[in-house]
């Protein structure tokens, strides 16, 4: 899949570069992308960085902080371009402004897209400052090279505050100069690579962080959403006040007006404390009339799914090679298998909330959020205003999973404050508020076609996905078309589109209609390779079986980088060559082929992270033990190598394979949710059980050494142990699971099978 | 009305008896550091001491702290041994489960300077990191108990 993301408003993800200009201002240098029309000294959009005149760089972050530590990690790629003394940048997590450009934070893709842009610009602004301070020092620019936030020419130096102050900085440099720019080889990296302590991590020791939930404002009154039965289609029948106006504290309560049909059928009750709103809540009755959506299951969801997988003229074709049904009908064997998933809940540990005011003619909206271009248009159309009468103030986020991706939270707060003049309401949702709002993982079913061919042979491959869109629900204009014209979501079916040759090969992806209707589907860490990839690395292992070979052989034959999987400049060089030797070094690390004692078993997975064009290859080893008697799992060993190219920051990587890893885990056996009436069953930490830390396995992780492009890691690791682990209990046991999560009565019945 | 001691002085809330001390902490004295997670005592992010005992801020009615101590992350003064192991292991992602995570192991620390792997996974059992950063948060809590990682 080449998944289109130039076709929205506002939303080129694909890093670009574009003509810079370095400004001096009275209050130092600004390093910028310019608009061509634009004049020097004059407002320039996208700015990146700045230099004060204590040689103070200020490096500006678009991306939210929710626990990648993504400044420390961008402002380190500028600086090392640049050529800065490390301990004079500082760290700016920039608050919403049209000058920015796209304002999003997913996809595991904040440093693949920034490390081109803010290399260039710093590459530029070190040229500039060399050629400024060689004019300052009497020598030519060739004399002179720039050394931790300074220019030298032999003894003589300048610093950069310096050169700022006194220098004369005024350079353009054309898209053709930029492109040209020299950016550092890996050899000469001073910064990128090495270890540095992440600048957020001492506030989030203390207590001083702030986060949304921490946002306040004089004269603020606090409000709790009493939330409709369903996400759409209730209407407010009636209020019945009598018992909340008996809680101190109560104000009132409003049934919200929402043009933007985000919030449809939230009734916001206000009170002079959260207690007071939260227990004013619980009071007030409110009467819906709701639609059938009300009445459905998960077996719905599910059983609805099964009749669009089934069903050839549902859904787009992500991919569609010729001759896969005459490959199909010649096939000396084939293999079908059906795979499902249980819907699943964030759960970021912040329950969504904002604070919002009208102030001087301007909407402000203060909360941790993934996706401020996605929301502000929603912002603008509920509250009846121009999107540049409105910012939203950043805030570091308690979580984000892609939670926050989802900024429909904002809508209700504003909507709130919107509704008593515009003076600041302070919306805090509760736990279970958050959970049964939550937009989560859809549920999926899918299928998964092989055929055979002489010898064993691989010849053709199926490959049907059908869940719930985050994206057709939220950002339509992400949505590219397939094959057959039908536009799909691109998320919930990525993975599919792996690097293994497989000969003719079909990827259909098809939308849940009753899931879109009944929820809001969410981007989930990884989105859709939680469920592709379950299917598709639990199919190889069956495929294996049913082929007679070893489950690594089978994979590594069919990971040859030839055709479309041979991989392209800059972001896949080597294509399936790479994963192929991710797995082979994880088959060494993880004892591959070793005896293991009695009911345990090694089982692997592999994954190219989530999109084609940004490929994190990454594979996974899961020891297991599984108890014969209950079928229960225990985790013993998890062991993952990933090659995401250049690794910017080596500990801030290693703690986002750790922590997807262990989500992986977590949802595979701990997690898991089903609908009832409408609505997810369970709504807090009594029944919904993530992962803790008595859980925890051994874990041994590496990073191969490269100096291609970096990639993403949020992401990738969560979508492989899943499967791995599937595939170590059929080892182990011999029971085959097809559903995640995995519970322990469906190993045992699988064993009796 | 109720009168507490809090990081060594006295606070005065008003609101009801039986209001959560979370609440009481974050909204009435203004200290943000004890976070709201699950409100029912299950995630351990509005871990607090009272009396150097770990408890759920969530679920401790204020009144039930009347004439007590009670301690917050912004009083364990930030050069806490635990603090430092935190920093030094790199242990929070998100960071908002930290506060109590810290509040939690500083309570176990106390009643076991030397705890084993077990006594770290039962001490904090009730203490969800959503972020999954467990791994550095065993290894911080046995860097300051000085035990072999």
């Amino acid at each position: 899949m080449s998944v289109s993301l130039d076709n929205g408003p506002g939303a080129d993800l694909a890093p670009s570069r574009r003509g810079f200009l370095i400004t001096v201002t009275a209050a130092g240098a600004m390093f910028s992308a310019s608009a061509p029309a634009q004049a020097a000294d004059s407002f320039a959009p996208t700015i990146w960085y700045d230099i004060d005149r204590a040689g103070t760089i200020t490096v500006h972050i678009i991306r939210a902080e929710m626990g990648q530590h993504v400044g420390t990690a961008i402002a380190r790629i500028v600086a090392d371009e640049l050529e800065a003394d490390w301990s004079k940048v500082r760290i700016d997590h920039v608050d919403s402004d049209p000058k920015w450009g796209l304002m999003a934070t997913g996809g595991s893709w904040s440093i693949w897209q920034s490390y081109p842009l803010y290399s260039q610009a710093a590459a530029a602004g070190r040229i500039a400052l060399i050629e400024a301070g060689a004019r300052l020092l009497g020598v030519p620019a060739s004399a002179c090279v720039a050394r931790n936030s300074a220019v030298v020419a032999g003894k003589a130096s300048v610093t950069y505050g310096d050169i700022i102050a006194r220098g004369d900085l005024s350079r353009k440099f054309t898209e053709a100069e930029l492109a040209k720019l020299p950016i550092k080889t890996p050899a000469q990296r001073k910064l990128i690579g090495k270890p540095a302590p992440a600048r957020d991590i001492p506030d989030k020791t203390n207590g001083k962080g702030v986060y949304g939930l921490d946002a306040k404002v004089p004269g603020m009154v606090y409000a709790r959403p009493k939330l409709p039965p369903t996400r759409y289609g209730s209407t407010v029948a009636s209020i019945d006040e009598s018992a909340a106006k008996a809680v101190p504290g109560y104000i009132r309560a409003i049934a919200l007006d929402d043009p933007s049909g985000t919030v449809p059928g939230w009734v916001m009750v206000y009170a002079d404390s959260f207690v007071a709103a939260d227990r004013a809540t619980e009071a007030l009755k409110v009467t819906w009339t709701s639609p059938d959506a009300i009445k459905v299951s998960e077996a719905d969801l599910q059983a609805r799914a099964r009749v669009l997988v089934s069903d050839k003229t549902k859904g787009g074709l992500v991919v569609e090679d010729p001759g896969v049904d005459a490959a199909f009908k010649s096939a000396t064997s084939t293999l079908e298998q059906t795979y499902t998933t249980a819907t699943a809940l964030h759960f970021q540990l912040e329950p969504v909330n904002a604070l919002a005011f009208e102030k001087d003619g301007k909407f402000e909206v203060h909360t941790g959020n993934q996706w401020q271009s996605l929301v502000l248009p929603w912002l603008a159309q509920a509250l009846g205003r121009k999107e540049d009468t409105i910012v939203l103030r950043t805030y570091l986020l308690g979580g984000g999973f892609g939670r926050r991706l989802n900024g429909d939270y904002a809508v209700g707060a504003a909507l709130a404050s919107k509704a008593i003049g515009g003076k600041p309401v302070k919306m805090v949702m509760t736990r279970a508020d958050d959970s049964r709002f939550d937009s989560p993982r859809s549920a999926s079913v899918q299928t998964v076609k092989m055929a055979f061919g002489e010898a064993g042979r691989v010849t053709a491959m199926e490959h049907v996905a059908c869940a719930g869109w985050p994206t057709e629900a939220m950002a339509p204009f992400f949505m590219p078309k397939g094959a057959n014209g039908v536009a799909y979501d691109p998320f919930a079916i990525s993975g599919a589109n792996h690097w293994y040759n497989v000969g003719a090969h079909r990827v259909r992806a098809v939308g849940n209609d009753l899931a879109n209707q009944t929820f809001r589907p969410g981007w989930l860490r990884s989105v859709g390779p939680g469920w592709t990839n379950w299917a598709l690395e639990s199919f190889m292992d069956e495929a294996a079986a049913k082929a007679g070979v070893d489950p690594l052989a089978f994979r590594l034959k069919l990971l040859d980088a030839s055709g479309k999987n041979a991989g392209s400049a800059p972001n896949s060089v080597g294509g399936a060559q790479r994963q192929a030797a991710v797995l082979n070094r994880l088959a060494a690390k993880a004892g591959w082929g070793k005896p293991l004692p009695k009911n345990t078993g090694l089982g692997i997975a592999t994954s190219f992270g989530q999109e084609r064009d940004m490929p994190t290859w990454t594979a996974c080893a899961a020891r297991v033990k599984v108890d014969p008697s209950t079928g229960a799992v225990k985790v013993e060993k998890l062991t993952l190598v990933a090659d995401a190219g250049t690794i910017v920051s080596p500990d801030g990587a290693l703690a986002q394979m750790e922590g997807a890893a262990l989500w992986g885990m977590s949802l595979a056996l701990f997690e898991g949710t089903a609908f009832e009436n409408g609505q997810v069953r369970d709504l807090n930490l009594d029944s919904y059980t993530p992962l803790r830390m008595g859980d925890v396995p051994d874990m041994d992780i590496e990073f191969i050494a490269s100096g291609e492009a970096p990639v993403g890691l949020g992401e990738p690791a969560t979508t492989v142990v899943g499967p791995a682990i599937g595939n170590a209990i059929f080892r182990a046991v011999g029971a085959r699971v097809r559903d995640l999560p995995i519970r322990a009565e469906a190993v045992k019945a699988a064993m009796k099978r | 009305m109720t009168t507490f001691r809090l990081n060594g002085r006295n606070v005065t809330v008003n609101g009801p008896d039986d209001a959560p001390l979370l609440w009481a902490i974050r909204d009435d004295a203004g200290l943000t550091g004890t976070k709201f997670g699950c409100g029912i005592g299950q995630c351990g992010a509005c871990t607090v001491h009272v009396n150097g005992e770990a408890v759920r801020s969530c679920l401790t009615p204020v009144s039930s702290v009347a004439g007590q101590s009670v301690t917050t992350i912004e009083g364990l003064g930030g050069e806490h041994v635990l603090q430092k192991a935190w920093i030094e292991t790199q242990a929070p992602q998100c960071g908002y489960c930290q506060s109590g995570q810290i509040m939690q192991a500083a309570a176990l620390l106390k009643s076991k300077p030397k705890p084993t792997d077990a006594d770290i996974d039962a001490a904090m059992a009730g203490n969800l990191c959503r972020c999954m950063a467990y791994v550095r948060i065993k290894k911080a809590i046995k860097l300051a108990a000085g035990v072999k990682a």
